[in-house]
């Protein structure tokens, strides 16, 4: 079953090794923590994304209700992989706590994507085993990176752009699955707002609140035009 | 605060904040998964928070005060959004981007 498991989580595998290390790396050198804290942040937050940016927090010396506000909200679409997977866990027992805790993008696609059998229990054994795999990858990358940035002298100047380009990357995928423009712009102009009037220590909450506000006025407007017909 | 508090309070905010993402549809949203205001949010947050936070991240690595108004990060930035819809290989559209801005910023190019 592991032989199985390991095929099937190869290709997370080539990719959670050298992000995890990107992010070994990026944590070694913007900060003065031991490397080992990079794999421990892997072990216990365990999100790409997440892990990228609590770097320029932490070097900030960001509160931590700010550090709790963005992390929520950096990963709050994992808020909706988790109601598409809310039968598929259902009695999984022991295993159940894991399996939410595990629930990256990856292991999310993975998990949803491949074949299954009407043994529900055993698909569920695989689940849990692909999310560890998975999660081993990540820990793996983290402290090979760590260990990197800590051990090679070379100039890091820079390095942190690694977090915009992230972003920039993430926001280009998610514009394409969704093939909608409007979010793109909803949150440029909720940027822009923050920018302009709120002094950057409270600019992320702001453009998140911003950024919300105009979903609900949006979600309001797609309701009238749809409702007329059937109202009025 | 003491170094290493810090360190351990902020981890575990982390980790909690991030479990909450991924534990409420479980806890909560069990009976409000066919809501249209739940769906829309679905449908169109990720993507919106996604990028404000490339733009907000994109603003705070540039310099405003060159004479160039920011190009030192808008450059590479520009360069993130070609390759990657040029080939969409994220980890090859990140590393070109970071390496053309870490260039720019030791060289002293554009500041």
């Amino acid at each position: 079953m592991n032989h199985h498991t390991f095929r099937l989580t190869l290709p997370i595998l080539f990719g959670y090794l050298p992000l995890g290390m990107a992010f070994g790396v990026l944590f070694a050198t913007q900060l003065d923590y031991a490397w080992w804290v990079a794999p421990l942040m892997g072990l216990v937050i365990y999100a790409g994304s997440g892990q990228i940016l609590a770097v320029s927090l932490l070097a900030a010396n960001a509160g931590l209700v700010e550090v709790a506000v963005a992390m929520f909200v950096l990963n709050a679409r994992h808020l909706f992989y988790g109601l598409s997977l809310l039968g598929q866990f259902r009695g999984a027992g022991w295993r159940k706590g894991y399996l939410i805790f595990g629930l990256t993008d990856e292991t999310y696609s993975l998990l949803t994507s491949r074949p299954r059998s009407t043994d529900r229990q055993h698909e569920q054994e695989l689940d849990f085993r692909i999310t560890a795999f998975n999660q081993l990858y990540w820990i793996i990358g983290c402290a090979a990176g760590g260990l990197l940035g800590e051990m090679v002298a070379f100039n890091s100047t820079g390095i942190e752009f690694a977090l915009v380009a992230l972003f920039i990357v993430l926001t280009i995928e998610q514009v394409k699955t969704l093939g909608d423009n409007f979010p793109l712009w909803a949150g440029a102009f909720s940027a822009g707002i923050a920018m302009l009037l709120v002094p950057a220590t409270h600019q992320l909450i702001a453009a998140i609140t911003i950024v919300t506000a105009v979903l609900l006025v949006h979600y309001r407007r797609l309701r009238l035009v749809k409702g007329e017909p059937n109202h009025g | 605060m003491d170094e290493q508090y810090y360190l351990a309070a902020f981890i575990a905010v982390s980790a909690l904040a991030t479990f909450a993402t991924r534990v409420v549809p479980f806890l909560f949203f069990e009976r409000h998964t066919e809501h249209p205001l739940v769906q829309h949010i679905g449908r169109y947050l990720p993507a919106a928070v996604m990028a404000l936070l490339a733009i907000i991240f994109l603003q705070r690595s540039a310099n405003w005060q060159s004479g160039f108004l920011g190009l030192d990060a808008l450059i590479p930035g520009l360069l993130v959004v070609i390759v990657h819809l040029w080939r969409r290989n994220a980890l090859l559209s990140i590393a070109l981007g970071t390496a053309a801005y870490m260039i720019i910023q030791q060289t002293g190019w554009l500041l």
